[in-house]
């Protein structure tokens, strides 16, 4: 089994599959702070998914969105967080 | 040889970003699930980027790698001690099992401080008055 068959049958359907059950949280989630969380997972599996597409594409520049995206995940988590507790001070 | 090793390496990640998820789906609490995701996720997506700066063997890359890995080791742990606060500050009701809250009256509900007793900024005056005179 080659790399690239291994990477489409087996790691592939994994993060696939745990992207949906998060997706189920963020749809579900209780409060405000479950769908956040919710939403910051599903950012960083996408950073995963983006790292075994640039293995199978073979073009490493796709880790600079990857990049990216960490920023883009801290900072929306940050700024949910503090608007949240800004909210309940009133 | 190489592929081996990338092939342990993503498959031991994606087990740990899946069973992060699984705890994220099925925990009773935000606060657990705050928790799993720190624990969990961070393993998860370092092996997994680990793998790809095995597979391309470049300086380049695993500088970006290992940038992304520090940065996401970070940020996670950051951002989850944010959002728990400000899950505390909003009253987010806490899993019934769980018997002691030791936080209780300890953060200031009027200037959001954390205190090492109980405290209350709004009854504090009184109190003060009526302890002071020595």
């Amino acid at each position: 089994m080659s790399l690239h068959d291994y990477f489409n049958y087996i790691i592939i359907p994994i993060l696939g599959f745990s992207v949906i059950l998060i997706f189920i949280r963020f749809l579900k989630g209780p409060s405000l702070s479950d769908r956040v969380i919710a939403l910051d997972m599903l950012i960083l599996i996408s950073i995963c998914i983006i790292a075994v597409y640039s293995i199978q594409t073979s073009q490493s520049t796709f880790l600079d969105i990857a990049m990216l995206f960490a920023l883009i995940a801290f900072l929306s988590t940050a700024a949910y967080a503090f608007y949240l507790e800004q909210r309940e001070r009133k | 040889m190489k592929d081996i090793m990338i092939m342990i390496f993503s498959t031991i990640g994606a087990i740990f970003v899946l069973s992060s998820s699984i705890g994220l789906l099925r925990k009773p609490d935000v606060y657990m699930r705050i928790s799993v995701t720190g624990k969990a996720s961070t393993l998860g997506i370092g092996l997994i980027l680990a793998s790809a700066a095995i597979f391309f063997n470049d300086y380049s890359v695993t500088t970006r790698v290992i940038a992304i890995i520090f940065f996401v080791f970070l940020t996670i742990s950051i951002g989850g001690h944010m959002l728990a606060r400000a899950a505390y500050f909003t009253k987010t009701p806490i899993w019934k099992g769980i018997k002691s809250d030791d936080l209780a009256g300890q953060y200031d509900q009027v200037t959001h401080v954390l205190y090492s007793e109980k405290h209350d900024s709004s009854v504090k005056p009184e109190k003060l008055e009526n302890t002071s005179p020595k």
